[in-house]
């Protein structure tokens, strides 16, 4: 027992104790002093008497969502080709895919900046092409160029889930499906896809659950119009100062979160997708 | 039936370049401007320099937050290490009471959004009345390293029979002999690789960096306040380049690492 206690003490302290800290902070009236001490539903006035926040809560879960589903959409199809057509060099041509994944997120983004921008080099390759005539600036500062980022950045890790849950698949059953008739097309809609389920389900969820409290991509390519869930707590903390009202956002946010962990982990093993690390 | 599968492979295998294409560009987008001979990051280019890989060397507050970044990574990554082996093993030798919700427990850190950790920690500092710091940012890492740490390790340790374990004891070894003869060294390249990615999470990590860093700056955060300054953009362009290179290499050799760990057998879950 000696073994957990350093570990346990540890996510104690600095885990659960802050989050119960952050929950009762949510009924002060203020920030420092005496009002951080006394008593008040304001935070909880406000977010009601406010339907901006649950919407901005609501884009946020939608956009998470979307994000989800894009990835898995461009990365079934290569996690499909990997597994049964690529042979041995799978493991690598998967690793390769990953790569850029390890790098720097902050600079990713910007990368992303300088593609989207109005001197971006995606209306400089419109424009050469012919296929504009002058730079479109929609590309940047919008939810749009949010998502892209986002879909952009979560591809590969929406891609090792359904990699592992179509390795898993037994080929003795595809061949029994075309042995029995099935079309290519038949069996894999009605084995490999099915099969892969699980896959889709961890790979929705490691998608998602990070998404939906994103805040520094909608900070820098989202622009007013780009800004989330995320950016108003950010904000209660960064500027406002208003951290009761902060602490209640982010109690809403975890409780969500939590929520969605509970629905997927009767599904999904937690530990098992997260140690692809 | 075989054309359509050689047409399915290639189509496939056409497909894979595709995206291939679509995660690497950006990055060599940022590798390109990084030579580029302009203040301004957009095509055309102007020409070659290295001018600002020269000026990168002469970015003292630059410098000053890749030394903190280093510092906080170390920190955060060697005490993660520790208790999250120490976990694994509790975990993986022991049958307990609340070992299952240990586990689930444990792992909450890896779905918490980070934002929320961050505020929660930040608010917990100052409840203590204690000072934001470089130190700080590493305890918020920590958080978030330790379970990834758990169970990189636990999975090396389902790789190998606790009867390697018994046999040393029943030979007379003591627990503490046993695990720092048999089992940590038998674990070693899980460990290096938990070290590894820990490490490589901490460096670029920014949420709770931005939240508990006080005064300090480290590198993601350094980067976040230059990116508003256009003209400073093409110093933290080839910076990116150099750490996208490095962290690169770095990765490669954890996972190579972490496949030798995980040994023949696939990393399965440990429920």
């Amino acid at each position: 027992m000696f073994l957990l206690s350093p570990p346990a003490l540890t996510l104690l302290v600095f885990f659960f104790v802050p989050l119960v800290i952050m929950a009762s902070y949510t009924v002060r009236e203020g920030t420092f002093g005496v009002a951080s001490r006394t008593f008040s539903l304001d935070s909880f006035r406000t977010l009601t008497e406010n339907p901006g926040f649950l919407r901005l809560l609501k884009d946020s879960m939608v956009l998470s969502l979307q994000t989800s589903f894009f990835a898995i959409l461009l990365a079934y199809p290569v996690a499909y080709f990997l597994v049964f057509h690529a042979g041995k060099r799978r493991m690598s041509l998967l690793t390769l895919l990953i790569v850029p994944a390890w790098t720097s997120y902050l600079l990713r983004i910007l990368a992303w900046k300088l593609i989207l921008g109005s001197n971006g080099v995606l209306n400089y390759t419109l424009l050469n092409l012919g296929w504009i005539d002058e730079g479109v600036p929609i590309f940047l500062y919008s939810r749009t160029a949010v998502l892209i980022t986002l879909v952009y950045v979560w591809v590969p890790f929406a891609a090792l889930p359904i990699f592992s849950s179509l390795e898993r698949i037994q080929r003795h059953l595809l061949e029994a499906a075309s042995d029995l008739g099935a079309k290519p097309w038949e069996s894999f809609l009605r084995v490999t896809l099915p099969l892969s389920f699980p896959g889709i389900l961890a790979a929705f969820f490691f998608v998602s659950i990070p998404t939906v409290g994103e805040w520094v991509t909608p900070t820098l390519v989202g622009g007013v119009d780009g800004i989330m869930y995320g950016n108003l707590i950010q904000d209660q903390f960064s500027r406002a100062l208003n951290w009761p009202m902060g602490a209640l956002l982010s109690m809403v946010l975890l409780v969500i979160v939590l929520v969605a962990v509970m629905v997927f982990n009767r599904f999904v093993n937690i530990t098992e997708v997260g140690a692809y690390g | 039936m075989a054309e359509a599968r050689v047409a399915a492979r290639w189509a496939g295998a056409g497909y894979y370049a595709l995206l291939a294409l679509f995660l690497y560009m950006p990055i060599f987008l940022l590798i390109v401007f990084s030579f580029n001979d302009s203040v301004i990051l957009a095509f055309p280019l102007k020409g070659f320099t290295l001018e600002w890989y020269h000026e990168l060397l002469q970015a003292e507050e630059l410098l000053a937050s890749i030394k903190n970044s280093l510092l906080v990574g170390f920190l955060a990554s060697a005490v993660s290490l520790a208790l999250g082996t120490l976990a694994a093993i509790a975990i993986m030798r022991f049958r307990f009471r609340g070992r299952d919700t240990f586990l689930s427990f444990a792992s909450l850190p890896l779905v918490i959004p980070y934002v929320v950790l961050g505020v929660a920690l930040l608010i917990l500092f100052s409840a203590l009345g204690i000072d934001l710091y470089l130190w700080t940012v590493a305890i918020g890492h920590v958080v978030i390293n330790v379970p990834y740490v758990m169970l990189i390790v636990a999975a090396r340790l389902a790789g190998f029979q606790a009867n390697l374990e018994e046999a040393a004891m029943d030979l007379g070894a003591t627990y503490w002999v046993t695990l720092t003869k048999v089992t940590l060294p038998l674990s070693a390249p899980a460990l290096v690789a938990a070290f590894l990615s820990s490490f490589t999470t901490s460096f670029d990590e920014f949420t709770l960096a931005f939240f508990l860093a006080g005064t300090q700056n480290t590198l993601p955060v350094y980067l976040y306040s230059q990116l508003r300054f256009p003209s400073r953009l093409p110093l933290a362009v080839s910076l990116a380049a150099v750490v996208m290179v490095v962290s690169i290499l770095i990765l490669l050799l954890s996972e190579w690492l972490r496949r030798i760990g995980a040994g023949a057998s696939k990393t399965k879950g440990i429920k």
